[in-house]
């Protein structure tokens, strides 16, 4: 009898966890095929990008008609909780309509997996080749095809100033070359300020080192470094990383506890003169109500305009390709990127937007960006796949520290062979 | 027959534990040596079986020595933690035991540190750890610079080779209370029959405490390295609230995920089996001694 009941308890509480057990596993599978539904699957879920993604939808309403917008924002880690989500997503099949990814590089590792689709096609028919620039069409194109539309356009290589601190050091020109640079540098620090030129941790110093290779080898010869047209063991690397070093003697030598924020903050308080910084800089100093900002492409880089961007793409397999396709036209089209960008404090990557409808400094990027010629950037995705760029993050840390020349350039060697498209 | 009815329910009641475990804890060690094994360095997923290179590539043709370095960064925090937490741990607890007033409310005080996460207390000491020193320096380099003290200004985890020695510093504060609980049980659990008979014999407070009490004490010392060892082995949240991920500070879990983000996974998988072995290493022979000692009992 005792046996008896103790089985018994035994045989309910296998089953009760069973039961729990299969009641965990019944919630997917829930999404169905809701024809008319577009999943866009984002790491936008506040701020600025948040109020460029409600325009964007707005705008999507009226343009796709019968369809509607499905929100799929993963919040958090700059987007490192999405990516994750996104790869486990991706792996059981089960991809969102469209998803959120910056364009270039970054997208390789989604094309060689055979997970989005060729949307050549569509750029012919929606005149998005001719309303972009020729040189980002060229960065896009992976073997003849083009594979995501670029909602935005962010510029990577700006120097942010203090005006007051560099009046008060008499300098009245933006330098033009790197000569030119470490003098101004020279005059400021020479008026007590110990670290005129403000840097955070391992990537805001990759940014810096990537100008100082545009200055040196040119956008061509830059743009070859993540092709494998140019061998990162050549002179003029060597050179740049030497200029890096020089640069880096000018900087705060808490460099690697700060993020880019915090140095920001250096520059704001008047503690640094400048701040190499991608142009969402302009945005962030606005909110912060410091108004005595400038602003100048890093010495020497001349027309070249380091891009990033984010776009959207269509994935293999989406549910309502239909959808995700009036959602890419609407991303594309002139209405959208207004619509995405005047919130977002970014700029639209057609050519034939209407400037006065933007703030002062995007004005300004937008006139370069017609003309300029065009370099992706490692740090932010549109030259290097997410491999590379930890790879070469790591690589840039180290360097903070030990300032080895040759350490940094085999680093970066080693890397380029172990991730360039073979 | 008999033998089942005898041991049948108890399997059974078992069962969906061992189920479970089986699924969840060693098949995915299981998975993660398979895919550790693979050359599965992408989204596009394995094109097959490629030994043991991912592991002789971590140490011999890792970039900059990355993992080394992350090891070596490893063992130089694990050693100050441990040393640093078992030395306050073992004080506050003598000092208690000596029967000091408000004994419970000191208890509290110490034991405290243990129930804040490491994620905000990191983010505190990230506060106070600033590495500035003179006219820009905050946290304690500031505290130190107001007392006269600025010789003591420190970089704190920004030191290229003892920045790991700060960083256990949290860690330290966090765990020594929980330590001090520990060896205060076993202060307690010691009969007091064996200090009266060393009484008794004539013996002084030192030969007291260095011939009775810290033999006893020896399993719980050796408990409390275990646990506070396989801690410090796994340490991700700290670091990643004091430095974030980075070169400098860079531990083999920390490692992992930074590879795992960028899709290398029979990288990531690897050094997850390293990591499990090196705990493993701790773990095992303390099972195994406890085994035995319970045995021998």
């Amino acid at each position: 009898m005792r046996l008896t009941r103790r089985a018994a308890v035994a045989a309910v509480g296998v089953a009760a966890l069973l039961t729990a057990g299969a009641c965990g596993s019944s919630d997917d599978g829930g999404s169905g095929s809701g024809s008319t539904k577009v999943e866009v699957f984002t790491w936008w879920a506040d701020g600025g990008e948040k109020a460029g993604l409600d325009g964007l939808v707005s705008q999507f309403g009226t343009d796709c008609a019968g369809q509607t917008f499905e929100n799929g924002a993963v919040a958090g880690g700059a987007g490192a909780n999405a990516k994750s989500v996104l790869a486990s997503r991706l792996q059981q099949g089960d991809p969102p309509d469209t998803f959120q990814a910056h364009a270039g590089a970054e997208l390789l590792d989604y094309i060689n997996a055979g997970q989005i689709e060729d949307i050549s096609a569509d750029y012919d028919s929606w005149g998005l080749k001719q309303a972009f620039p020729q040189g980002l069409i060229d960065n896009l194109t992976v073997d003849g095809k083009i594979y995501s539309v670029p909602a935005n356009i962010h510029r990577a290589n700006v120097v942010w100033t203090n005006k007051k601190v560099l009046t008060d050091a008499g300098i009245t020109k933006d330098p033009t070359d790197m000569a030119g640079f470490i003098a101004d540098l020279d005059k400021v620090k020479a008026k007590g300020i110990a670290a005129p030129l403000a840097v955070g941790k391992d990537w805001t110093q990759l940014m810096l080192f990537e100008s100082v290779l545009i200055t040196n080898l040119g956008a061509e010869k830059f743009t070859g470094l993540w092709t494998g047209a140019t061998d990162w063991n050549d002179a003029s690397v060597t050179k740049s990383i030497n200029d890096f070093k020089q640069l880096l003697t000018y900087t705060n030598k808490d460099r690697d506890a700060l993020d880019w924020t915090d140095a920001e903050k250096l520059v704001m308080d008047g503690k640094a003169a400048y701040q190499l910084m991608g142009d969402w800089e302009a945005a962030d100093l606005d909110a912060k109500g410091f108004k005595d900002y400038g602003y100048f492409t890093f010495p020497g880089n001349g027309t070249t305009f380091q891009w990033l961007a984010d776009s959207f793409v269509l994935p293999k397999g989406a549910k309502n390709a239909e959808g995700t396709k009036c959602w890419l036209k609407t991303v594309g089209s002139a209405a959208g990127q207004k619509a995405f960008n005047t919130k977002k404090g970014s700029i639209p990557a057609r050519t034939d937007a209407t400037p006065s409808d933007y703030p002062k400094y995007q004005q300004a990027a937008m006139a370069d960006w017609k003309s300029a010629t065009q370099a992706p950037s490692c740090a932010h995705g549109s030259a290097c796949s997410q491999g590379w760029q930890g790879a070469a993050n790591s690589a840039l840390g180290a360097f903070s520290t030990n300032q080895d020349v040759a350490g940094l350039q085999k680093a970066l060697a080693t890397a380029a062979s172990e991730f360039v498209k073979k | 027959m008999r033998r089942l009815r005898h041991w049948g329910p108890g399997l059974l009641l078992l069962s969906p534990s061992l189920i479970l475990l089986a699924i969840f804890v060693y098949g995915l060690i299981a998975w993660t040596t398979k895919v550790s094994v693979s050359d599965e360095h992408n989204a596009r997923g394995s094109k097959g079986f490629v030994g043991l290179e991912n592991y002789t590539k971590l140490f011999t043709n890792d970039i900059n020595d990355r993992f080394t370095h992350s090891l070596k960064n490893l063992l130089l925090f694990t050693v100050v933690f441990l040393v640093g937490a078992m030395f306050f741990g073992l004080l506050w607890a003598f000092i208690l035991e000596r029967g000091i007033k408000a004994e419970g409310f000191f208890r509290t005080i110490y034991l405290f540190p243990m129930a804040v996460s490491f994620v905000a207390s990191g983010v505190v000491w990230r506060w106070l750890m600033n590495p500035n020193k003179g006219d820009n320096a905050g946290g304690l380099n500031a505290v130190l610079g107001s007392l006269g003290l600025d010789f003591a200004q420190s970089t704190w985890w920004t030191n290229p080779n003892w920045g790991m020695a700060s960083m256990a510093i949290p860690a330290i504060w966090q765990l020594s209370g929980y330590v001090m609980a520990l060896f205060l049980a076993g202060f307690r659990g010691i009969p007091q029959e064996l200090r009266e008979a060393a009484a008794m014999d004539g013996a002084s407070t030192y030969r007291l405490y260095r011939n009775v009490i810290f033999p006893q004490l020896t399993p719980v010392a050796l408990s409390a390295l275990i646990i506070l060892g396989h801690m410090s082995m796994k340490m991700f949240d700290l670091i990643m609230s004091v430095s974030g991920p980075q070169w400098l500070t860079e531990v083999p879990a920390i490692y992992v995920w930074q590879t795992l983000l960028t899709s290398d996974y029979a990288k990531a998988a690897a050094i997850s089996i390293i990591l499990l072995l090196l705990v493993a290493v701790v773990i095992v022979p303390y099972l195994i001694y406890t085994n035995r000692q319970e045995k021998n009992a």
